[in-house]
């Protein structure tokens, strides 16, 4: 059935005028949340390049500047340590997701291919695992590492989310799409489960060790509650808490162009990121990447 | 009703590496079918005939060109107002509704004075129902049923409404072999005993020749051939056609005429009344072919092999194009002796009547000027 | 061939030992705290086992404003969010032609930090002595006064919650919607039209049901999410939620937990179980109704 395209099948005689009338509506519709969805980009970008004295003249907000400066930016960099926010998160996220990347595999993998006792078992155990809701447990995971002196370091951040069941539960079914034969030639060969497992196994799945990967990047960056529980120093404050933390006390209240430069600068990596691997992030969302 | 085509022409806007260009799929088709006949659209992948379907069923809306049911010009008329019935390749049936359901549907769209009580729309689908003889699955859900059994359904919802025209787009393509032989002859049976006009669509040349009244051969978006199914098997209008009827396929020689004899790798084969001097491509039907000692016609015997009534001789012979082996179908009680085993080397004399000649370079039919000249047949 | 030795164990250890330290030991811990009466985080000493916890969560006028809030904010978000993916979702899908180009822009909010992009819908919907905001210019067109969005009226305070709150969450609905909208099989509703069915007939009695499970997917998911809200509140409203009377039950469970009223693991394990309580009723009910809808 090569012969038409599956959007070729409209008929595409003159449509009637209430067909016509419909097409217009929903057209308005689409445009209309695209604007809403649009204008606080819009104005925070805006907002960002207005002088802090031509914003605050302003009784009236005007919708465009004829005299936009960069001196919002330098701001946001000198009088808040928002490069160090920023690095933090980019250390942040990096360590989680590679720390995470390495556990799921390993257990992806065991569940997927290897064979010993009570495996089936244990893995509808983390299965129901899943039904958790992580604020249920953040209480006791906040006390255990208070207790272990953990509090304002990388590692008290990281260690409770570099696991996740439902990440593991997408690999493995991944890996087990990958034919057996390929398992049992590589043993023939003597191939080690280790060497199997990243010189071919991950290669093959590649596509949905990436989807993991920009997912987990995405919660990374944007994580908030637990950085706010396990950090009060500024030195180890994610971009989350540092934009908490500027708005509360940064600029003095006031400075909203300045508050506005910084959030442009947090925002603008998941942005480009989501402009590269538009197919590939909403792929990965809509196979079940729930958020939070 | 009869259903005239006027000139149709359906162009899409090239897409992918061909943007820019216009694809032509259905380019100028021209014919009428008679009322209550049984058509099917024949033709390899790609050849427009689905979106000649879908161009009478009014899911698309063509470039040029005109479509009448009866006297009643519909070119401009949407889908859902043409009163045509239609039957996908993958039967579209309603997954969330049982059969009943699925089949009262189109009777629940009917609106002002068509509309029916739920008691005559219940009466109209077990009538239908009992045509293609699924009464006793009413309740069951699609995913229920057996591939034959939802072509039926598909076949009863798009009868239930009494359509002018019934479309069937590639109706046995997912069925397997026995089914597809079973319910090629029920679709047939359904059609003579509802008289409703219908077109069909399929790229099997066997089913379209085995219940059609007359066959349309399709490529590159140009009709080739109209006719009844046998005429078009022994009179095609070209090579296209003459090799894509037939099973096994046809035998295609580069030949040459010359003063009146038909030569195959230099070898007189045959006497021709077609004009000689340039080129010619001969082509055999498997049947043409007679083992005789005597004949004209050498090949090398590759294989001999015994189908019970028939018996196919494998050969092969240097002037052969297209294929790598003849394949020749010949009577069981007329196999090639031991001696042309032995010698590996069998001769044929030819059937003149199974022997079509075309124009080696534009592929059209050659006809000699003694026989009796027959043009498109079957154009009504 | 069978590998059947106990190596896969130590593939699992990383696994199973994150997991248990950080999801399986805090689910018991978190009743345990719940039932320990008078714990002193300090010394890490209690009185005694009871419903103590349960009973002061209950009376805490803090607590009951959160679980209004949060009820507001689920009974509105939800059934709005979910009929406006639905609607944007079908207007996307009946214009192929521009469908990419928007779902592009739909999805944004999705990957925007919450907190950040709360900070300008803040600045959008701000009244200050220096400027009446965006949003008050936009409603003095329709000579409606000004409205401190922020600081001022619960009825415009939820408002601005409610609509972020919506902004945010509709990126992923509308994108599971489009997918379920468009696997629908196109042989369907090319079987419609020729049968005549008009429009509205066909959105009811074909796509509707084909997309039936993601629509209840999506409100079974919405509720459980809805009733998580915080990061949107924050965002919008400042770390104080209290203070501006907009805190949401997971707010109140961290504000025991810590910061200033901090402290209370008890009082906030409490109050998270009592949460986990209502979503699970709820989520039930919903099963139920899908469950009685089939049959």
């Amino acid at each position: 059935m090569a012969d038409t395209g599956r959007d070729n099948m409209e008929y595409t005689g003159a449509p009637s005028v209430k067909e016509r009338a419909v097409k217009i509506l929903t057209m308005l519709l689409l445009v209309l949340w695209a604007l809403v969805v649009l204008f606080p980009f819009y104005w925070m970008i805006l907002t960002s390049v207005k002088g802090y004295g031509a914003y605050n003249a302003e009784y009236i907000p005007k919708f465009f500047t004829l005299h936009p400066t960069g001196e919002n930016y330098a701001e946001a960099f000198s009088a808040v340590p928002l490069a160090r926010y920023f690095l933090n998160t980019i250390v942040f996220t990096l360590v989680t997701t590679g720390a995470m990347l390495i556990v799921i595999t390993f257990a992806a993998f065991a569940f997927a291919r290897l064979r010993f006792p009570g495996r089936d078992l244990i893995f509808v155990a983390f299965l129901a695992l899943m039904m958790i809701p992580n604020e249920l447990v953040v209480i006791t995971n906040f006390v255990t590492i208070t207790n272990l002196g953990l509090r304002n370091s990388f590692t008290g951040l990281i260690l409770p989310s570099v696991t996740s069941v439902f990440y593991i539960y997408l690999l493995k079914e991944n890996f087990e799409q990958v034919p057996d034969n390929l398992y049992y030639a590589a043993k023939v060969d003597g191939t080690s489960d280790l060497k199997y497992l990243f010189k071919v196994l991950c290669p093959i799945c590649r596509p949905t060790l990436v989807t993991v990967t920009i997912l987990k990047v995405i919660e990374c960056w944007n994580s908030y509650v637990w950085p706010r529980l396990i950090t009060d120093d500024p030195r180890y404050f994610l971009v989350s808490n540092g934009i908490q933390e500027i708005r509360e006390n940064g600029f003095g209240r006031e400075n909203i162009p300045a508050m506005m430069a910084a959030v442009v600068v947090i925002s603008l990596p998941l942005l480009v990121l989501f402009l590269i691997f538009r197919r590939k992030i909403m792929e990965g969302v809509a196979r079940g990447g729930l958020k939070g | 009703m009869e259903v005239t085509l006027r000139h149709l022409t359906k162009r899409f806007p090239g897409r992918g590496k061909n943007k820019g260009q216009e694809v032509i799929a259905v380019n100028d088709m021209d014919f009428t079918i008679p009322d209550g006949e049984l058509i099917g659209l024949l033709g390899p992948s790609g050849c427009g005939k689905s979106t000649a379907l879908n161009l009478i069923c009014g899911l698309l809306a063509p470039t040029e060109g005109k479509i009448l049911f009866g006297d009643q010009e519909v070119t401009g008329i949407p889908a859902e107002k043409r009163g045509v019935g239609m039957v996908f390749q993958n039967y579209a049936l309603y997954p969330h509704l049982n059969v009943l359901q699925n089949i009262i549907f189109p009777l629940e769209n009917l609106k002002g004075d068509q509309k029916l009580t739920r008691e005559a729309m219940r009466a109209k689908a077990e009538e239908v129902a009992e045509l293609v003889q699924i009464r006793e699955l009413m309740d069951r859900r699609p995913s229920e049923l057996s591939g034959g059994q939802q072509q039926r359904v598909a076949i009863a919802r798009a009868l239930v409404k009494l359509p002018r025209v019934l479309l069937l787009d590639e109706p046995l393509s997912n069925l397997d072999a026995r089914l597809r032989l079973k319910t090629r002859e029920e679709i047939r049976r359904i059609q003579q005993a509802t008289k409703i006009t219908t077109i069909f669509v399929t790229h099997d040349q066997e089913e379209a020749m085995s219940i059609s009244d007359r066959i349309v051969v399709m490529k590159d978006g140009v009709v080739q051939q109209i006719g009844r199914p046998q005429e078009v098997y022994d009179d095609p209008a070209n090579l296209f056609v003459a090799q894509f009827l037939g099973t096994p396929p046809i035998n295609v020689f580069d030949a040459r005429v010359e003063s009146g004899k038909l030569l195959i790798g230099g070898e007189p084969v045959m006497d021709t009344d077609v004009a000689g001097g340039s080129p010619v491509k001969a082509a055999i039907r498997p049947e043409g072919f007679e083992v005789d000692p005597k004949g004209p016609l050498s090949c090398r015997l590759k294989a001999v092999e015994v189908m019970g009534r028939d018996v196919s001789v494998v050969c092969e012979h240097e002037a052969l194009t297209g294929a790598p082996t003849i394949r020749s179908i010949i009577d069981a009680d007329e196999q090639p002796d031991d001696e042309m085993r032995r010698s590996g080397v069998v001769r044929f004399s030819l059937k003149p009547h199974k022997v079509l000649l075309f124009d080696a370079e534009t592929g059209e039919r050659l006809r000699g000027a003694g026989r009796d000249k027959r043009t498109f047949a079957g154009r009504s | 061939m069978e590998n059947r030795d106990y190596k896969g164990y130590l593939y699992l250890v990383p696994a199973v030992l994150f997991l248990g330290i950080f999801l399986v030991y805090p689910l018991f811990d978190v009743f345990v705290y719940s039932f320990e009466e008078g714990y002193n985080f300090a010394s890490q000493t209690y009185r005694g086992f009871g419903w103590y916890n349960f009973r002061y969560v209950l009376r805490d006028p803090y607590f009951l404003q959160a679980l209004k809030n949060t009820l507001f904010l689920v009974f509105i978000t939800v059934p709005l969010s979910t009929g406006l993916a639905l609607l944007l979702s079908v207007a996307l899908c009946s214009i192929p032609k521009v469908r990419e180009l928007f779902q592009t822009i739909f999805f944004l909010p999705y990957v925007t930090n919450t907190l950040a992009v709360g900070l300008v819908f803040m600045i959008l919907f701000q009244k200050t002595p220096y400027s009446d905001g965006l949003m008050n210019l936009l409603l003095s067109v329709f000579g409606i006064a000004p409205i401190d969005f922020i600081g001022g009226p619960y009825a415009a305070k939820l408002f601005v919650l409610s609509f972020y709150t919506i902004w945010i969450v509709l990126p992923f609905k509308i994108l599971i919607l489009t997918s379920a909208l468009t696997s629908v099989d196109e042989g369907l509703y090319r079987a419609a039209r020729i049968d005549g069915t008009p429009p509205g007939r066909i959105f009811f009695r074909i796509t509707l049901p084909m997309i039936r499970p993601m629509i209840f997917y999506l409100i079974i998911t919405g509720f459980i999410g809805a009733f998580k809200a915080y990061s949107d509140a924050v965002a919008i409203f400042g770390v104080n939620l209290n203070a501006a009377g907009m805190n949401t039950i997971v707010g109140y469970v961290y504000d025991m937990l810590y910061g200033d009223s901090g402290g209370y693991p008890s009082y906030a394990s409490a109050a998270a179980i009592l949460l986990f309580a209502i979503v699970l009723t709820i989520t039930t009910v919903n099963l139920l109704v899908r469950n009685r809808g089939r049959n």
